[in-house]
């Protein structure tokens, strides 16, 4: 320990500690240093006063501006809520076949539907509408359970095979893993639902297969497809006749849908999305189903 | 005053103490008042706990690093409420050992997802994102599906959980295992006690679509199955502007 000097060539003192005659100086804080500290206490002082901010045993300082997140987000929704009033009004009590045949009504549809489209649906139906393995397309005009507007409208509030009160229920029973089909006689029925749509690819054995394929079908399958397979709407069982297929029409596939059997799930919406939002997309549907045929 | 310092540098224990002292003004004033003040977390009376499959589930996300992409905190702002749905409240994340608030969002929020999707779709898209998602970076994780989830162990789980404040009872951990079974099997006598004891209000269901195995797939989707859906809680708030609209913010 040496005694602070003055330092001749910086006019500072040194700290008097000096190591190996290497002496430290003690520089004072610089002053942009000591001005900003001082600026970032005053405006935390500031803040304390305005918002809350120092809590205490049992609550916290609310500040003198009052402010409360929820309250905030609270008027900023119905701030947007009223302006969505204009048109949501009109989406949800207008008759959806009057907002049909009105021009400026389905131009909204086209731009607001599309946005809720891809923000709620599209992860499963595809962007385009037109579904993917298990997914359904809704473009092909192949209504599982209908394509009224009433009937969209409804499937999209209660969804499909869901905890919803209401749901729409649609299972294809496992026929393989509860027994009640062998593998032979799915043999057949794989060859008699192939045969409905394309009859051409069938092989000579499969052939054969028809008649006890087709027997099978009418002791086990009418109920739910129909006597023609051309599917029924009631319990939402798929056409098997046409050459669109939800989960795959090859002999693989089909196979695995006996055996295994289905059971897709189409999430239910009333409690997302409110009534406008839900008619506006049924509208949407139905819209882009129009245009893609 | 300002050269005190130099007092103080020159007894080190002095000083560490003094850092400690310092240092910990902010923590304890951000976290102690939490302790006392009764608004931080509402009370519910409809929370329920997570399941065992869904510890497993959590534990998977966590393991997997999901939070690293995905938040599972709604703001109080307006187009998070808009896009997602109630911003979400203390209470929800009661019986979250750690938290997974999250505060990067590579990928959307997950605090209200559960139910947005069914199974079959949660399990085509871990196992690849592209499949359903075609522009989507999220990665595969297609193991999940090969994995055999590890639940025998599920019983300490709970109780662990149980030492930090969530109300397991006895019964289920001790039958920890054999509900994480029943969860994934439905129709099965496991299944039966499994409801029993978590209430009607539980999702079982063969998550992952296989019956031959409970995997971490199963765990997983079961997990992503009930985020925000412990309580109905946000969704009765008080605030008439907080109802559910999901108007479509944008992309
Ligand atoms: C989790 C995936 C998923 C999401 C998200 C989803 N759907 Fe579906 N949807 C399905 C599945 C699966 C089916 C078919 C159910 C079945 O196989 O019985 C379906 C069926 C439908 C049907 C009935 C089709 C028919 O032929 O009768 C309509 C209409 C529909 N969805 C519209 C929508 C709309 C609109 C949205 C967005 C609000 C939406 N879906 C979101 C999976 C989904
Ligand atoms: C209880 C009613 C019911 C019965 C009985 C039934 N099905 Fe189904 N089937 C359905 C439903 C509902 C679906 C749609 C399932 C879905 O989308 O998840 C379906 C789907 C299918 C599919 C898949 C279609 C596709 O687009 O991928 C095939 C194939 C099929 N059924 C064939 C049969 C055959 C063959 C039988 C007789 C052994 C049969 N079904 C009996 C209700 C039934
Ligand atoms: C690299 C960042 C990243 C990681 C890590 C990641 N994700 Fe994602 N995730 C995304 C992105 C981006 C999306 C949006 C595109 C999509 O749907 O795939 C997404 C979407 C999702 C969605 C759909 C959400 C919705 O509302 O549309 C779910 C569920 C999900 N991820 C779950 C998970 C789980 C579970 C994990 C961990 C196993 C995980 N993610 C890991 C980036 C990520």
């Amino acid at each position: 320990m040496t005694k602070p000097e003055r330092d001749p060539y910086t006019g500072l003192m040194t700290t008097g500690h000096e190591w190996n005659g290497i002496k430290e100086l003690k520089t004072p804080i610089p002053r942009p240093v000591k001005f900003f500290l001082a600026l970032t206490i005053l405006v935390s002082v500031l803040f304390w006063v305005l918002f809350p901010t120092w809590p205490y045993g049992s609550g916290y300082t609310k500040g003198i501006l009052n402010i409360d997140q929820r309250q905030l987000v609270a008027e900023d929704l119905s701030r947007s809520a009223a302006l969505r009033a204009s048109w949501e009004e009109k989406f949800s009590t207008t008759d959806l076949a009057a907002l049909e045949a009105d021009a400026d009504a389905m131009t909204f549809v086209r731009s607001h539907g599309a946005r809720l489209f891809k923000d709620n649906c599209a992860a499963c139906h595809g962007t385009d509408a037109a579904g993917g393995p298990g997914f359904p397309s809704l473009v092909d005009d192949q209504w599982l359970w209908g394509g009224e507007s009433e009937t969209i409208l409804e499937t999209l509030k209660v969804g499909i095979n869901t905890r919803h009160e209401d749901t729409r229920n649609a299972e294809m029973l496992a026929f393989g893993d509860q027994g009640l089909l062998d593998a032979d006689q799915i043999r057949a029925l794989t060859s008699y639902v192939v045969s409905l749509s394309r009859a051409d690819e069938l092989s000579e054995k499969s052939v054969a297969q028809l008649p006890q394929g087709k027997e099978l079908f009418a002791e086990n399958c009418a109920s739910c497809h129909g006597e023609t397979g051309k599917g029924l709407r009631d319990v939402g069982a798929p056409n098997l006749t046409d050459d669109y297929w939800i989960y795959g029409g090859d002999v693989d596939t089909i196979r695995a849908t006996l055996r295994h059997g289905r059971k897709g799930v189409m999430p239910f919406w009333d409690q997302r999305l409110n009534e406008a939002d839900l008619r506006l997309l049924t509208l949407y549907v139905r819209d882009i189903g129009a245009q893609t045929k | 005053m300002l050269d005190k310092h130099a007092k103080l540098e020159r007894n080190a224990l002095a000083f560490v103490f003094a850092i400690i002292f310092v240092a910990s003004i902010g923590g304890i004033v951000e976290i102690a008042p939490l302790f006392t003040i009764d608004e931080t977390v509402e009370e519910v009376e409809d929370m329920r706990v997570y399941t065992p499959l869904e510890v497993a589930g959590r534990n998977i996300y966590i393991r997997e690093g999901c939070y690293a992409c995905h938040s599972q905190m709604i703001r109080t702002l307006q187009d998070e409420v808009e896009r997602y749905g109630p911003y979400s409240l203390a209470v929800e994340s009661q019986y979250d050992h750690p938290m997974l608030w999250g505060s990067k969002r590579t990928g959307p929020d997950l605090a209200r997802v559960g139910e947005k999707f069914s199974d079959a779709w949660h399990v085509a898209h871990l196992i690849n994102p592209r499949n359903v998602v075609p522009s989507s970076v999220m990665p595969s994780y297609a193991w999940l599906m090969r994995n055999t989830l590890k639940y025998e162990d599920m019983g300490l789980h709970l109780s662990a959980l149980r030492k930090v404040g969530v109300p397991y009872s006895d019964e289920m951990i001790e039958n920890a295992a054999q509900d994480t079974y029943g969860q994934a099997r439905p129709g099965s006598e496991r299944a039966d006690a499994f409801v029993e004891r978590y209430g009607e209000e539980s999702n079982v269901s063969l998550f992952d679509g296989d019956p031959d195995r409970i995997t971490e797939m199963d765990a997983l989707v079961a997990y992503l199955q009930i985020l925000g859906r412990l309580t109905d809680v946000a969704h009765q708030s008080s605030d008439s502007a907080q109802q559910t609209t999901s108007t479509g913010s944008g992309d």
